[in-house]
């Protein structure tokens, strides 16, 4: 590829053919505003203040989506630019309801922080609200048509990158707004609930619905015990909150969960290794014994399963009855934990902190999510809520100490930190399998074909001389890819392209979560999965089934994966759902 | 059953009034003398589109006889309806200053017989293109020519054209844009309804020089019958091998499909309209890539509009130079302009790029219908501006129209006169492109409102000077930081009626006070007691129960109840109520 080279504000620069003038400015320092293009996402140009011009053009350019051409001579902030800037910002407040310190987006705004930059003082445009009510059907996610700027993220997460379509424009002018189609509420829709449209949306109009409050009622009943478990991907994101990137904060978090007021603090880590153990024994049975149909697809993942029942329900068969890790330890610790502990379970208040939106909804998901006899998860906070939590309780979280995690649900093994990215279920899962095949343990537990961002990953591992078939897809829009395969294969009576498909809703998996911080990108989604390949790699026990609470587990309290208890308490069923209800 | 219809109308009155009853009774008597009354039926007209040409009668199709008197009956019976003679001393020579090429074919073939289009030379440009011309000759003809696109920009099409041919791909694509939408113009409409088959031929000669082997025309949902006549015209090009495989037996290959718009005005826009083929919700997308890089499903795409289109045949065969012979040094041809508002003659007039506007409104249209002086003509649309009367020996071209702060456009020219308020004009127009905004981009679906809603309070009486810098203010950003032409245009109309008309503003903010009397709101309405009967009508009319009274005392208008509904005034049969 060709290099370009032009002048922005008088600098000299550099860039590959084909970047953008908003990308290119940042490579002489230079920030140009924008509300409506996100790092990750391509350009909408909606908001129109990332306007720039050609020296001595009237014309302006948006430099979101206009490529840097060879000698172009940029001017991105000379008086006009701003004041036209200034007007746009203006305007959009004249259409937003301004009531920041009520908001969920409250010092984490995009338009506010622009509203400081640019020193807007007074309101120079009458107000005119659009009267929207609120959605928050799904009781995952709650949108707030008012304080939607339209910059189209939301709508092109939905429909592009996840492929789901339960967001789309409605009407037109001063009405546009986003919407399910024909006045629907969320929950009615497509919807998955995989949260990617939170995580994108610069403003308030679309957050993850709050439970901080619950948490806190919780933690302040003085009849409940209070344990939490934090998901594998939050280790190596809250640190986003508090500035730093890629780092894993996993002991300063226990620490931290203890000083909330958690009577035992747990990791969902250890709920994997155990989630390994009956998936891998699932793909082994299919495998050799050939009870249920290959490939096997993993089911950790709730959007994921939601979406599979709405659009692929001709997969349940092929769905791993196994629960997600965080419902594991759920139910676990409202049965193993409480006996062994003598608490009564119907006073335990489990709190699972993920980077997810999707797993508020699963706790109440089907009946098998009361397997413990109470409802096993009482409240989902994701990663978002968690670093409010943090700062309410007025804790200085990076100078905290460091501490373990409780026993006997918090110690895990390298295979259940991976969980957090994709393919690392697969990887996982992998090792244990091949250690239930053979007998042996592996010399070397590392399947790096099966890491990274591709959105599809096709490759295959040899188990006692047979040849295993992987697929790892990420991103619900590449899903199709991997699943017309295994159709196409199914109708011409051939064989079978996968023996094994691992699927996450989100991009980069629960890394790139719903739930997580904002403003994510390919390459903090890099960073945030290589500080959990950093923990598998330090630790002495890789596998999960060589994890000893995993072993005293199954010794104590299951038996064996695929016991009669086990498929009861940790495996779950499915069926079919309408894409749109009603 | 009649076969021949004449109509009759005397130009000289503006009213329906009947001054043709003798006319009439000598007419028919003439045709009950030559045993022709069963076959021939006269219509007194109440319009017959002529002004100030005494007694006109009209032989449909379109002989048309000016200043007719009754000793001049008996020949036309007797020549014109019975031999199909043209009396050429009475021919009325409408327009000597209009030049049809775009209209060409217009009400003078059938529309829906490809026979009469091939009997006038039509499908013989393609002809020669394919056989006798290759995909650069044409473009040296077209870059000769000067045609420069229709549709209000005016990019030169031959340009447009090789951009499109220049991007290797393996399938491209060209548009028809039929997706008419500025309020008034309908000369898109016309010449689909009237002349499909030019316009496909137009279509076919532009996918060849660029190589597209598909085309569509995308019309408006609300041009049903335009929406027939393509139908029927490409139904015919493929039953006589004029399009599809190996078009006359040449390699070239050529299919055609129409879309329907389904009403946005922002879907002539040509990325929006690109999306709304594709199934896509219609706004418009960020260029570059421009379409000709990047357009429908991602291939070259070259979109036309329908007035474009149908000037191509003709410059295929009669050669660019004769085309650029006519019009201005930058912009040459005709145009077509739909002459609407306070003008004696409306309609579609075509004339050579150059006419002044003054020879448009006043010797082809007639000048105004109230013989009150023109104040402005509005041209372009809703993106358009209005040109005072001091400009209206302008030459018309795009450069000129810019010049004056308004443009081309499509064509609409709306001719306005001293009953016409400025900011009402404004009003209607930016309401327009408020309505029509897509609503992608912040600053048209924003601060077009926002500019709504100042003018609004303008008109009634609530405005405040800062309001005029206010609209200046939204209008730049709105030009500068819109994503498509609709948004950087639509304050077009504020900013130039505010240019040239800054005083009426003022007299709207400061005295609350519209000349024109067309702001409803600033109207006083007052009883003329000496022409006042005492009727009681306007007392019992009034909505507000504003006007109290008696048959005895008489009545007065309450200033404060009174809401400017205009009632009284419309219905008093004595002109007793007072408008200011």
């Amino acid at each position: 590829m060709k290099d370009i080279h032009a002048k922005i504000n008088g600098i000299p620069v550099t860039v590959a053919e084909g970047t953008n003038i908003l990308d290119a400015a940042r490579h002489v320092q230079i920030k140009i505003p924008t509300l409506c293009k996100h790092p990750d996402l391509p350009p909408s140009a909606a908001c129109g203040l990332c306007i720039v011009r050609i020296k001595g053009s009237a014309k302006m350019l948006r430099a979101c989506c206009t490529p840097l051409d060879e000698g172009m001579d940029i001017i991105t902030n000379d008086p006009e630019i701003v004041e036209i800037r200034r007007t746009v910002i203006e305007l959009i407040l004249s259409n937003h309801p301004n009531d920041c310190l009520k908001c969920a987006r409250n010092n984490d705004c995009e338009l506010q922080k622009l509203t400081a930059d640019f020193g807007i003082k007074e309101e120079s445009f009458p107000q005119f609200l659009r009267e929207l009510p609120m959605d928050t059907s799904t009781k995952a996610i709650d949108i707030d048509p008012r304080k939607c700027i339209l910059c189209g993220r939301c709508v092109h997460v939905c429909q592009q990158a996840q492929d789901v379509w339960a967001l789309s424009f409605l009407e037109r002018g001063i009405k546009t707004r986003i919407s399910p189609a024909g006045e629907i509420q969320l929950a009615d829709s497509p919807c998955v609930r995989c949260g990617q449209c939170s995580a994108h949306c610069p403003t308030g109009a679309i957050v993850e619905q709050d439970h901080t409050a619950k948490a806190w009622e919780a933690l302040q009943d003085p009849d409940k015990y209070c344990v939490v478990q934090i998901a594998p991907a939050v280790r190596a994101s809250i640190g986003e909150a508090f500035g730093y990137t890629g780092r894993n904060f996993t002991k300063k978090l226990y620490t931290l969960l203890r000083r909330l007021g958690f009577k035992a603090v747990f990791d969902t880590s250890f709920a994997a290794d155990v989630t390994i153990m009956e998936e891998a024994s699932e793909l082994v049975e299919r495998l050799v014994k050939k009870t249920r149909p290959l490939p096997l697809i993993t089911s950790c993942c709730p959007s994921w399963v939601d979406f599979m029942e709405k659009f692929h329900s001709d997969m349940i068969e092929n769905f791993s009855s196994c629960k997600s890790p965080h419902e594991i330890l759920g139910v676990l610790s409202k049965t193993y934990y409480s006996q062994k502990n003598n608490i009564d379970p119907a006073k335990i208040v489990m709190v699972s902190i993920m980077p997810c939106t999707s797993k508020k909804y699963e706790i109440t998901r089907s009946n098998e999510m009361y397997a413990s006899g109470n409802q096993d998860i009482d409240v989902v906070l994701s990663t978002r809520e968690l670093a409010r939590m943090i700062k309410q309780a007025g804790i200085d979280f990076e100078s905290l100490p460091d501490e373990e995690a409780d026993s006997i649900l918090g110690e895990y093994a390298g295979a259940g930190v991976i969980f957090g990215s994709t393919g690392g279920v697969m990887e996982a899962a992998l090792r244990t399998a091949y250690y239930f095949v053979t007998g042996k343990e592996l010399d070397k537990v590392d399947f790096v074909n099966v890491r990274g961002l591709k959105g599809v990953k096709e490759t295959e591992v040899e188990i006692a001389g047979q040849k295993i078939r992987l697929a790892i897809a990420h991103g619900l829009s590449n899903v199709e890819y991997v699943l017309h395969k295994i159709r196409l294969a199914k109708a011409e009576g051939k064989e079978l392209p996968y023996h094994f498909v691992e699927v996450m809703a989100c991009p980069g998996g629960c890394v790139g979560g719903g739930g997580q911080p904002y403003m994510v990108t390919d390459e903090l989604r890099v960073k945030r999965a290589q500080a959990l390949y950093q923990d598998d790699l330090d630790k002495t026990v890789r596998c999960s089934h060589n994890n000893p609470f995993v072993k005293k587990l199954y010794e104590d309290f299951l038996e064996k994966p695929l016991s009669e208890k086990s498929e009861h308490l940790l495996h779950t069923t499915y069926k079919a759902r309408p894409t749109y209800r009603k | 059953m009649y076969n021949k219809t004449v109509l009759i109308k005397d130009t000289t009155t503006l009213t329906q009034e009947d001054k043709t009853r003798d006319f009439y009774v000598s007419f028919t008597n003439s045709l009950r003398e030559q045993n022709l009354s069963d076959e021939v039926q006269v219509v007194r007209a109440a319009d017959i589109g002529v002004y100030n040409h005494g007694i006109v009668v009209k032989i449909l199709p379109d002989i048309v006889y000016h200043d007719v008197k009754e000793a001049d009956i008996g020949r036309i019976v007797e020549e014109t309806i019975k031999q199909g003679k043209v009396l050429e001393d009475l021919v009325f020579n409408k327009d000597p200053k209009q030049q049809r090429i775009v209209l060409r074919n217009c009400g003078k073939i059938d529309p829906e017989s490809i026979d009469e289009y091939l009997a006038v030379g039509g499908y013989q440009a393609i002809k020669k293109v394919i056989f006798e011309m290759d995909a650069d000759k044409v473009l040296d003809e077209m870059k000769k020519s000067g045609l420069r696109g229709r549709g209000g920009a005016g990019f030169p099409t031959w340009m447009k054209w090789k951009f499109t041919r220049a991007v290797p791909s393996d399938r491209k694509f060209v548009i028809c844009n039929a997706d008419e939408g500025d309020p008034g113009a309908y000369m898109d409409r016309s010449v689909l309804e009237g002349d499909p088959h030019s316009v496909i031929e137009g279509l076919m000669i532009s996918a060849y020089t660029i190589g597209a082997s598909k085309g569509y025309f995308y019309i408006r949902a609300e041009y049903p019958l335009a929406v027939e006549r393509v139908k029927l015209a490409l139904a015919q090009a493929y039953e006589y091998g004029l399009l599809g495989d190996n078009i006359l037996g040449s390699n070239f290959s050529f299919d055609i499909d129409i879309r329907l718009g389904a009403g946005a005005f922002v879907c002539g826009e040509e990325t929006a309209l690109i999306a709304s083929i594709e199934g896509k919700r219609g706004t418009p997308r960020p260029r570059p890539p421009y379409p000709s890089v990047k357009g429908l499903w991602d291939k070259p795409t070259a979109i036309n509009n329908v007035e474009t289109l149908a000037n191509i045949a003709p410059i295929i065969t009669r050669g660019g130079d004769w085309f650029a012979s006519i019009g201005t040094v930058t912009s040459k041809g005709t145009k077509v302009f739909a002459v609407t508002g306070k003008v004696k003659n409306s309609g579609l007039v075509e004339v050579p790029m150059g006419i002044t506007i003054r020879e448009i409104v006043f010797e082809i249209c007639g000048g105004t219908i109230s013989g009150k002086p023109i104040k402005a003509v509005q041209t372009g649309g809703p993106s358009g501006g209005v040109i005072p009367a001091e400009f209206l020996d302008t030459p018309v071209d795009y450069e000129n129209l810019q010049k004056l702060g308004s443009i081309m456009g499509s064509g609409g020219m709306i001719v306005m006169d001293e009953d016409d308020c400025m900011v009402d004009i404004a009003k209607f127009y930016l309401g327009f492109c408020v309505d029509e905004s897509c609503g992608k981009c912040a600053p048209c679906r924003i601060g077009g409102f926002q500019m709504l809603h100042i003018l609004n309070n303008i008109a009634d009486g609530k405005g405040k000077l800062e309001d005029l810098a206010q609209l200046k203010r939204i209008s730049f950003a709105m030009q500068k930081a819109s994503l498509c032409a609709l948004g950087q245009t639509a304050p077009n109309p504020v900013i130039s009626t505010t240019r040239y008309f800054e005083d009426e503003y003022k007299e709207h903010i400061l005295e609350k006070k519209c000349r024109s009397g067309k702001c409803a709101r600033l109207a006083s309405y007052t009883i003329i007691q000496e022409k006042c009967k005492k009727c009681g009508l306007c007392h019992k009319n009034c909505p507000a129960g504003a006007i109290p009274g008696s048959r005895e005392e008489g009545y007065q208008i309450d200033q404060e109840k009174c809401i400017k509904c205009g009632q009284c005034f419309e219905i008093c049969k004595f002109k007793a109520i007072k408008k200011e």
